[in-house]
């Protein structure tokens, strides 16, 4: 058995079925809150705010805003999946398989992934209704949508496994990456904010994806495209780091 | 030959403990003798395996240990023995500290995929994902173990344990007795040759758990290696060939089940007086008789190994005394007897 596809199948199976199970909570729900900010502020308020670098405001805002779903979306979906079968203890069966870990981080942010870039696409199709967009970069629109899907979901699936507690699994979405996500332009070009500002917006890692997922949009960014794309590969580099690390160690997974 | 059935044994004895009128030949019949495998290499080989924890708890001290190929293994201790570790690190989900284990010939650290490929793991606690069907939940536990699907495998998982009938019901809907015959079907998806039970019927009622038994049997007859940890002594002792007593993270013994019970064990001669003795007569003083029952039975331990037992001269010299008896049984000590000295000599 030189890889055990099988397995990465069954949990790849098994998490996308789990999603239908519960499609309403981590489909519809992220869609009709998002849906929210583009009628608020796309439709309500938008119409009011002056155009950004030739960009209608609620047009603005669509790659922030999904940014922000993907990377939420991404962390809970990934990090729930682990720590479930942690905290019931089915986690044995995982172990005892003859699945290495590598395959099951692949089943795992594989489906991840899968169900973010589902959830993206929807947002997006969405945002179509109640703003004008428009995409001058698909392909790296794309780049930016996959990377970012896999590499937070592979985040997610760390928090999960370091997670010994409910709380614990929050604590990183949203006291660490909503406030980035937030301060990181999804609203606005860090070109609005005084010096000093634009500066600290700088060590805001979120911020260059925001960046370089607007460019994909707009033709417009805070930063170089290409700076944005090596920091999303960083990230994936550090996750991927991180897991090696944890599966070498057994670390909150073996004793 | 006097023999009887699991049944019967259950029935005569209670926790194992038969009484018949021709001692030499009573024994305990848990199964077709016919069906006791041949003795082959081990399919599961442990060498000087031992594990200390990180918080410097030794949970196993040097086990060496062979499983057969086909056999019925009891492993008996109290808790917190290593029972649980030692099959944790079997099946992949503890670390050892030192020592080699291989299952079929495979390394469960270097040829891992092989070795866990042919165990099932049902483990002590009922860990199922509530909102799953039976029918998914296999169907999910053979992919993992890497093979391909198999609706009629399945099916007939399912159907032996009586289970097809709730495969489309979620698992939260299940009853206790069937999410433990889930976790068994579970584990025999992917069709293992070796199948771990730990603590099978933990907190199980008697039917459920004379199920579990009849389960295991056709198990066995279909070749399947079964390795139990209980603390049903009687489940040992109707089921395995060997026991093997794990205490302290040492593993005290490894008998064949029938050799150990007739090695350790004790025989007691019961004989029902017809009148009551105020107390043993000084000639039998040596002989450690023991009264019961206000004086109404005598009690003769002896020893099956010895050359003479002694009981054609004591039924002599009791008649000579006019002391007379209208019942005469036996018994033999259970395994939880033997069990019970055997943990507390260690």
């Amino acid at each position: 058995m030189a890889m055990n596809l099988q397995g990465i199948w069954a949990i790849y199976r098994y998490e996308i079925q789990r999603t239908k199970r519960t499609a309403l909570q981590s489909v519809v729900s992220p869609v009709v809150s998002t849906s929210l900010y583009f009628v608020v502020f796309g439709g309500a308020i938008g119409s009011r705010i002056p155009e950004i670098d030739g960009v209608p405001y609620g047009a603005f805002i669509v790659p922030g805003l999904l940014m922000l779903t993907l990377m939420m979306q991404s962390l809970s979906n990934a990090s729930f999946a682990i720590y479930f079968p942690k905290f019931i203890g089915t986690i044995f069966e995982m172990l005892s398989a003859p699945v290495s870990f590598y395959e099951i981080v692949i089943g795992y942010v594989g489906a991840a992934a899968t169900k973010t870039l589902l959830l993206g696409a929807i947002i997006l199709l969405t945002a179509w209704c109640f703003v004008p967009l428009r995409i001058e970069h698909p392909v790296v629109m794309l780049l930016f949508l996959v990377l970012t899907a896999i590499s937070f979901s592979l985040f997610g699936f760390l928090i999960g496994i370091w997670a010994d507690n409910f709380e614990k699994l929050q604590v990183i979405p949203l006291l660490v990456v909503t406030p980035m996500v937030f301060l990181g332009g999804s609203f606005y070009s860090i070109d609005m904010l005084p010096e000093f500002w634009q500066t600290v917006s700088l060590f805001n890692p979120v911020l260059y994806l925001i960046s370089g997922f607007r460019w994909s949009f707009y033709g417009i960014a805070d930063v170089n495209v290409w700076i944005s794309l090596g920091a999303i590969v960083v990230f994936l580099g550090l996750c991927l780091t991180a897991t090696w690390w944890i599966f070498k160690t057994g670390y909150r997974i073996k004793k | 030959m006097f023999a009887l059935s699991l049944a019967d044994a259950k029935v005569a004895g209670g926790l194992g403990l038969i009484e018949c009128d021709e001692p030499p030949m009573c024994r305990l019949l848990p199964h077709d003798p016919s069906a006791k495998p041949a003795v082959t290499d081990p399919i599961i080989s442990i060498q000087g395996l031992t594990k200390t924890y990180d918080s410097g708890f030794e949970a196993l001290k040097g086990i060496d240990l062979d499983i057969r190929e086909g056999e019925i293994f009891a492993l008996l201790g109290p808790n917190g023995a290593g029972k649980t570790t030692l099959i944790s690190i079997i099946c992949g989900i503890v670390n050892p500290s030192a020592g080699r284990v291989s299952v079929g010939g495979h390394d469960i650290v270097r040829d891992y995929r092989k070795s866990r490929s042919m165990i099932g793991l049902v483990p002590q606690e009922l860990a199922t994902d509530a909102f799953e069907t039976p029918l998914a939940t296999c169907r999910y536990s053979r992919g993992l173990f890497g093979r391909k699907p198999d609706a009629a495998h399945i099916e007939k998982t399912l159907k032996q344990l009586s289970l097809w009938d709730k495969r489309d019901g979620m698992i939260m809907a299940l009853s206790g007795g069937m999410k433990r015959r889930l976790m068994i079907a579970k584990a025999l998806s992917h069709e293992p040759r070796v199948l771990f039970l730990d603590e099978p019927t933990a907190g199980v009622d008697v039917e459920l758990r004379k199920d579990m038994w009849t389960l295991v049997e056709g198990l066995r007859r279909d070749g399947v290696t079964i390795i139990l940890t209980t603390h049903y002594i009687e489940e040992a002792e109707a089921m395995a060939d060997r026991v093997g007593v794990i205490n302290h993270g040492d593993l005290i013994l490894v008998e064949e089940k029938d050799t150990l019970m007739q090695k350790l064990g004790q025989k007691q001669m019961l004989l029902d007086l017809t009148e009551p003795l105020a107390a043993i007569p000084a000639r039998f003083a040596d002989l450690g008789l023991e009264l019961a029952d206000n004086g109404s039975r005598l009690i003769y331990t002896y020893d099956t190994r010895a050359e003479r037992t002694g009981i054609t001269s004591l039924l002599s010299d009791l008649r000579d005394e006019g002391i007379r008896f209208r019942d005469l049984t036996t018994k033999q000590s259970s395994l939880e007897e033997i069990f019970v000295s055997l943990v507390q000599e260690g």
